[in-house]
């Protein structure tokens, strides 16, 4: 399988302003590629320029092997856009909705998908009086109704409840194993994390890093936190030294200790706390997230 | 059921389920007739002539020049036509639709106006219907077209308001509906037929009512007409699917050429 979408050297200017800056990256054909970045790091701009909303200023684009600038009429039939910021006319119903859009696609109303997304109940409810939830899923809806090879989703999951958000995420799964790429911009790391099988962080426009998320993370500088809760408490002294550790505090009940190689930070306090005549209650182990990445990255403009 | 006729449906529907548009298609003009024709003839007589083709005139420029630019700007100002172009719908869809639409609306109003008209204000009926309808189809096309370039060169809503009133309320006062086109000052006259009021006015007595036409009233159908074609041709010219498309086709001041089929009519 190939790239379903390839971008290179994407530059896009709003007068002076740069909001993109010479990014380049594949996305491969079945792949979840997640977009992350504080407001204005690029991500709306760039998917905006894959979906042919807006002109490149420069660099090529091909989304499903079609260039999104010269033919923008056949990219609509290769793929669904779920806009961040976009709406449907107030009065319109969602039953409405997905019979216009799909005759626009030249297929059969796809109500299936409204009684997939919850929203059957509300077919014959105007828009305007739909929860912002119920607005986000049958925007999903018709995003997915015409089959699409490359999806783009941009903050899918802002407005929705946790019942409708797992079930948001089980469509996407769903979709990608159908072999539908799907291009993730969100703020929610806990969700690219979950999904995405590569992701890109941009800042100022530019990509900071890009990777697997597990690469992503182990690239950073972060400690893993290493939280041990004892019968007889001997870990509350601050005069410990463990291999590994560079920081060590009490939250609570709990010995924190950050480590730079968990293996010999655990070994070493299960040793300390057998020879103390202690034992343990706890031991938690927690990794350096996506978002502590994200956060470095943000904050430092680090990247690889 | 296709495209066209799926997205019809909608903005039909949409003409009587907003409120602010139902005011414009049907309450405003008919209540307005209502007053005007209880009001306007005992103070003057003229208007008892004009009664019907007056308040229909009214009722386009109402539905047209009121009701359909703002629907345009707010549904480009809130990213409707991003989804649109999203999912393949063109902007002649865009704008051809809501204007057939709207015309269906203004034509149910005409039908109440030409019905009762005779009736409750003992109004003087159409003597060629035929001219009648041809009148009625060219001023639909005529404000379609100047809607909807109103529509898509406006920024912004109140500006919208601004230009909608600025063909609209002259239209009332000058297009020979309160005061007859022959009363007007020789300049006044001249600078009235800027105004599809003023041709359809004309139009309407000199092919459906049976009177004498100030000017050539084929030549008013033919200048509503193109006016109307040169309104659509320039609304797609001027189509932006965003508000904050830095990209443009044309200045948005070329839509002032929507009235150079009206202007050409100075020459006759």
């Amino acid at each position: 399988m190939g790239a379903a979408v390839e971008v290179a050297d994407l530059r896009k200017l709003y007068g002076d302003f740069v909001a993109v800056d010479g990014i380049s990256f594949e996305v491969q054909t079945g792949q979840i590629f997640g977009l992350l970045g504080t407001n204005g790091a690029g991500k709306t701009t760039t998917l905006e320029c894959l979906e042919g909303l807006r002109l490149p200023t420069g660099g090529t684009l091909r989304v499903g092997g079609i260039d999104p600038v010269t033919e923008p009429r056949k990219l609509r039939s290769v793929i669904g856009v779920q806009l961040q910021t976009a709406g449907l006319p107030e009065t319109i119903t969602p039953a409405e909705a997905m019979r216009i859009f799909c005759a626009y696609h030249r297929i059969a109303p796809r109500n299936d998908l409204l009684n997939r997304l919850g929203l059957t109940d509300k077919a014959d409810t105007q828009y305007l009086q739909l929860s912002g939830g119920q607005q986000r899923r049958l925007e999903l809806a018709l995003a997915i109704a015409h089959d699409p090879r490359v999806l783009f989703l941009d903050e899918p999951t802002s407005g929705l409840d946790v019942p409708s958000r797992a079930e948001l995420h089980r469509l996407i799964r769903e979709l990608r194993a159908a072999g539908t790429t799907i291009i993730l911009a969100t703020h929610d790391m806990a969700e690219a994390e979950e999904l995405a099988d590569r992701v890109a962080i941009l800042r100022a426009g530019q990509i900071a890093v890009i990777g697997s998320p597990r690469d992503i993370t182990s690239k950073g500088t972060g400690f893993t936190k290493v939280s041990v809760r004892t019968k007889y408490g001997s870990l509350g002294t601050s005069s410990l030294a463990f291999p590994a550790v560079e920081h060590h505090h009490q939250e609570d009940e709990y010995s924190v200790f950050l480590s730079s190689d968990i293996g010999p930070t655990v070994s070493a306090i299960i040793t300390f706390v057998d020879a103390n005549g202690d034992s343990l209650i706890d031991l938690r182990v927690e990794r350096p997230s996506l978002e502590d990445q994200f956060l470095e990255i943000a904050t430092t403009g680090r990247g690889s | 059921m296709n495209a066209f006729a799926a997205h019809f449906a909608f903005e039909f529907r949409t003409g009587v389920r907003n409120k602010t548009l139902l005011l414009l298609n049907y309450l405003f003009p008919l209540g307005l007739y209502l007053m005007l024709g209880f009001i306007l003839p005992g103070l003057n007589p003229f208007f008892q002539e004009v009664i019907i083709p007056g308040m229909v005139v009214i009722a386009v420029m109402a539905a047209y020049l009121l009701g359909l630019p703002e629907p345009l700007v707010g549904a480009r100002e809130k990213g409707i036509f991003r989804s649109y172009k999203i999912n393949g719908v063109p902007p002649s869809s865009i704008l051809s639709i809501p204007s057939l639409t709207t015309g269906v609306h203004t034509v149910i109003v005409a039908a109440v106006i030409t019905a009762t008209a005779p009736i409750l204000f003992d109004a003087p009926v159409p003597v060629n219907w035929f001219g009648f309808l041809v009148t009625l189809v060219a001023i639909m096309v005529a404000t379609a077209g100047i809607a909807v370039v109103i529509g898509v060169a406006s920024s912004n809503s109140r500006v919208v308001i601004l230009w909608s009133q600025a063909v609209f309320i002259p239209s009332m006062l000058l297009g020979g509906i309160m005061v007859p086109y022959e009363d007007l000052t020789p300049g006044v006259a001249r600078a009235s037929q800027l105004l599809p009021a003023t041709h359809a006015m004309n139009a309407f007595r000199g092919l459906a009512m049976g009177e004498a036409a100030d000017f050539a009233p084929w030549v008013s159908i033919m200048s509503l007409l193109a006016c109307g074609a040169v309104g659509f041709g320039l609304a797609l010219f001027l189509f932006r699917w965003d508000s904050h498309d830095t990209v443009r086709r044309g200045h948005p001041a070329l839509g002032f050429l929507v009235l150079a089929p009206l202007a050409l009519t100075l020459l006759f």
